[in-house]
């Protein structure tokens, strides 16, 4: 255990892991868009940075992102240094420019003071921030069904030439974990569509609800050696069955103890 | 070839130089991308068919030599006839066989085909005498346009492989590390790192594998150095990679070229492969215990690959995006081992700072910026190209004495240093010594050595606004303040450039800038906004005149300037046609008006009148 200084308290950490972590389990409060705890931090959108000095570099001190900086002991942590701040007010500025339609850009935006951005606005601009937590977590599955492409102002997260991707599951990892909600998907008629490719739905065996496509339930099935036939029912029907089942054994229980 | 030990290397280099005596004679035409561009691959041609037809074809592979590049290839293709140093321009196939006869058989000069000197329009006859070349120092460019670049002998003649022989007989690692510290060398690729200093620190990780990368990805526009060292002394690239591998102990090197560079990829395979079946390269260099391979990477051409971190993974096989690095990658590199990452330039000093020592080349240069650097030199000057001259050596001496000053004898403005992140330096510091420390403290920087001379034709926002159109364009886009904000100061400068342009603007575009210099993952974002704030800094004055009084002195920025036609035209109609958008009317030998709101401000009728006639303002 080490001991670093956060906004003026001394606080414990695992020596190496990252502030970000640190500053989180302290409850004080600083905005990320591109950090998600599932997959290898980024550094993309720059929010979460910080200031940081130690005592010997002489009233240095270093701006560098909470996500990806590694706790070292008697290091002092500023989260919301006046340089800091503004930082991420200019930061908010430039995403509310370039996605003025987005509700949580503007809520975060709102929250650090910028109502109105200063800059030229995006016009047609779209609600995707780029901040990879898609992409990353689709690698981090092993699918690698989407990446970025292009690059500067005109990158964008796409499949492989922007066609259907033959390695997307369908599992929706994306979609569910975008910070935006941009990524769309439609789930009609017993299908899904994500990325411009149909899927099939696995439907339960119970009560007809679908709930998991038919390859990501193969591919679980295959590479997590989970027996295909429990995708056949759905969660709430997998719950009843399991009541069902406890059930029993308590009466069984109560059966034999009297 | 086998070079199994020290014995067969000096045999090597004193056969290669008994041949070079015996034919003292020589003609080197110089065949580098520029060269080749003019056609030298031509004249070549006709040159071993002359030699051939003059009955000296066997020993034509003696005389004829395909070097590297001059640095002059705005002039080319060159062709300089040994030993007089007799320095032919602009050669065309037709010229050879008068070449050959005159000049080299006899001792006759071809007057049309010498330099003219631009400054007083002499004729000037040897390489040396020339200004261009006469205040460079060649250290880096040592073997460029002397050897041929393909030939591994004549590397080998000119002390090619001494210093590796050196390193591995003679000293330990940790002595070849001193000995580049003690040099004072400072990584040429920007950064101006130690170059000994980085390589301590990377022998003493402990790791399973070390790797030296030599980046050769030279994304800056305009600079062309590193690409003119790999072809024209690919050998020497190696012989400083070896010396560095030896150093940290690493056995596997890679080469990181872009693929615009054919002709540096060809010459380098070329040298590698000698190496290889010489035994220079592979298992027990030289009878050593010394191991070490060389593979080339060859990258996709953005600029942002140039960055160490993007550079590596793009050598790993994935997509060139900076990581974020708060352990730098002397420690955790190429497939996460430690590793050293040297410029081409840097790297190519390595052999003869050791066969020459660190004293003689600290001697070179200033205290804090030992050595020369190769910069390339463009713009509005006389003579333009590659030059290799002494750190400290002032603008003025770049500018006045090598560049011959500035065309047409205009006012010079500011000359912008240190590639599309650099910095514009103004008039009043022309007597600035050119060395790392000091571009920093003005605002530029060293870069990789590219030097843009503008004169007072130039308009300094439109320069801020094209630097950051271009860093726009190569950010890799993936964080926010380099991807945005860049785009947002490109959009102000855009602004400005309109005529639309408020006196806020420029407090806004300071507090970004500041913003994006903390915020940005690496280099690029970091050092961005550097031309725009380099510019605010030296010639703000120019800003206030296109935001307040909507005026571009330089007559660059159309939405600026107006064209008019003076009393003085004297109505032949030239501008007439030349208009592509119908804006100028008049009658023979009248007075032409050019209706305003017609005109695109195109310049078109400017270029074409020959009475001065036409007034930009
Ligand atoms: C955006 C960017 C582009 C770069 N491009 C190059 C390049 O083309 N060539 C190069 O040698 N260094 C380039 N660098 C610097 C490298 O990251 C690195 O510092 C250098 O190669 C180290 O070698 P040196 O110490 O010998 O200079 C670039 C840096 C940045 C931030
Ligand atoms: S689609 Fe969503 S998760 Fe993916 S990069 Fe864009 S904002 Fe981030
Ligand atoms: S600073 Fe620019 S080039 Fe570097 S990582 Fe960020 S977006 Fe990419
Ligand atoms: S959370 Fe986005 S950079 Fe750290
Ligand atoms: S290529 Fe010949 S001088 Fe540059």
């Amino acid at each position: 255990m080490i001991h670093i200084t956060i906004n003026g308290k001394v606080v414990q950490a695992k020596d190496g892991e990252m502030l970000l972590t640190v500053i989180r389990r302290e409850k004080i409060d600083v905005p990320t868009l591109c950090h998600h705890e599932a997959v290898e931090p980024s550094g993309a959108c720059r929010l979460c940075m910080v200031e940081i000095t130690k005592p010997e570099w002489d009233g240095w001190c270093d701006y560098v992102t909470s996500c990806l900086y590694p706790a070292a002991d008697g290091l002092i942590v500023n989260t919301h240094a006046k340089k800091v701040n503004e930082l991420r007010s200019s930061i908010l500025d430039m995403y509310l420019a370039r996605h003025p339609k987005s509700p949580e850009i503007r809520q975060l935006a709102a929250e650090y003071g910028v109502l109105k951005t200063q800059f030229e606005e995006v016009v047609d601009g779209d609600n995707c921030i780029l901040c990879g937590i898609c992409t990353r977590i689709c690698d981090t599955m092993g699918f690698h069904a989407i990446s970025m492409v292009g690059r500067g102002h005109g990158k964008e997260v796409a499949p492989p030439l922007n066609m259907a991707p033959t390695a997307c599951v369908g599992c929706l990892s994306c979609a569910k974990n975008c910070p935006t909600n941009y990524i769309e998907y439609n789930m009609e008629n017993g299908g899904l569509t994500i990325w411009k490719k149909d899927f099939e739905m696995v439907a339960c065996t119970e009560c007809g609800k679908t709930t998991i496509t038919k390859e990501f339930a193969e591919y679980l099935s295959k590479n997590r050696d989970i027996n295909i036939d429990y995708f056949r029912k759905c969660d709430e029907c997998h719950r009843k069955e399991l009541a069902g089942t406890m059930g029993r054994i308590s009466n069984w229980d109560r059966e034999a103890r009297s | 070839m086998n070079i199994k030990n020290v014995k067969d290397l000096n045999k090597i280099k004193k056969e290669t130089l008994a041949i070079s005596k015996k034919h003292p004679k020589k003609v080197l035409v110089c065949c580098g991308t520029g060269c080749i561009a003019n056609g030298a691959t031509k004249i070549v041609e006709s040159v071993r068919d002359g030699l051939a037809k003059r009955k000296l074809k066997d020993v034509s592979i003696e005389i004829l030599k395909e070097t590297g590049c001059h640095g002059f290839c705005e002039l080319g293709p060159l062709v300089i006839i040994e030993p007089q140093e007799i320095f032919y321009t602009k050669v065309k196939p037709k010229h050879v066989d008068d070449i050959l006869d005159k000049s080299f058989l006899e001792n006759e000069i071809i007057e049309p085909l010498l330099f003219t000197n631009p400054v007083d329009g002499s004729k000037i006859t040897k390489y040396n005498d020339i200004s261009f070349f006469k205040h460079q120092q060649r250290i880096a460019l040592r073997n460029l346009g002397k050897i041929s670049a393909h030939d591994m002998k004549e590397y080998i003649g000119v002390d090619g492989y001494q210093a590796l022989a050196k390193v591995l007989f003679k000293m330990t690692p940790d002595e070849v590390i001193e000995e580049v510290i003690k040099s004072g060398l400072r990584g040429r690729g920007g950064g101006g790192f130690s170059a000994g200093k980085k390589w301590k620190i990377c022998k003493n990780i402990q790791a399973d594998k070390h790797y030296v990368i030599c980046n050769g990805d030279e994304g800056d526009p305009g600079a062309f150095m590193d690409r003119s060292i790999m072809e024209g002394d690919p050998h020497g690239v190696l012989e400083g990679m070896m010396i560095a591998a030896y150093a940290i102990g690493a056995k596997e090197g890679y080469i990181y070229v872009r693929d615009e560079y054919p002709l540096a990829v060809t010459h380098l395979e070329k040298a590698i492969l000698d190496c290889e079946r010489s035994g220079l390269l592979g298992e027990n260099i030289l009878g050593t215990d010394f191991s070490f391979t060389i593979k080339i990477a060859r990258g996709a051409g953005a600029f942002v690959c140039g960055e160490s971190s993007a550079l590596m993974k793009s050598v790993a096989g994935e997509v060139g995006e900076p990581r974020a690095k708060y352990v730098r990658s002397v420690v955790k590199g190429l497939y996460d081992e430690p590793t050293v990452l040297n410029n081409v330039e840097t790297l190519v000093n390595i052999p003869t700072i050791i066969r020459k020592g660190a004293d003689w080349y600290s001697s070179i240069g200033t205290k804090k910026s030992t050595g020369t650097k190769v910069f390339s030199l463009v713009g509005k000057v006389r003579n333009t190209g590659l030059i290799e001259v002494p750190m400290g050596i002032t603008l003025r001496e770049i500018i006045y004495d090598i560049g011959g000053g500035i065309l047409e004898d205009r006012p010079f403005k500011a000359v912008q240093t240190g590639g599309p992140s650099g910095g514009c330096i103004p008039e009043s510091m022309l007597d600035l010594p050119v060395d790392f420390d000091s571009l920093t403290e003005v605002g530029s920087m060293m870069g990789s050595g590219g030097m843009i001379v503008m004169d007072d034709k130039t308009c300094i926002v439109d320069v801020a606004k094209y630097f950051l159109e271009f860093l726009v364009e190569e950010s890799c886009g993936k964080c926010t303040p380099c991807r945005e904000g860049l785009y947002q100061l490109h959009k102000l400068l855009e602004k400005i450039c309109a005529g639309k342009g408020e006196m806020s603007d420029i407090e806004k575009m300071e507090r970004l800038s500041e913003n994006v210099m903390i915020g940005s993952l690496c280099g690029l974002g970091k050092s961005g906004p550097n031309p725009l704030m380099s510019t605010l800094k030296h010639f703000k004055d120019e800003y206030i005149e296109h935001i307040k009084d909507k005026k571009c002195r330089a007559g660059v920025c159309p939405e600026l300037i107006t064209y008019e036609i003076l009393d003085n035209c004297t109505g032949c109609m030239a501008c007439i046609p030349a208009c592509g958008y119908d804006a100028i009317t008049g009658k023979k030998k009248e007075v032409h008006i050019i209706a305003q709101d017609k005109c695109t401000k195109c310049g078109a009728c400017y270029a074409v009148c020959n009475f001065d006639s036409i007034l930009v303002s």
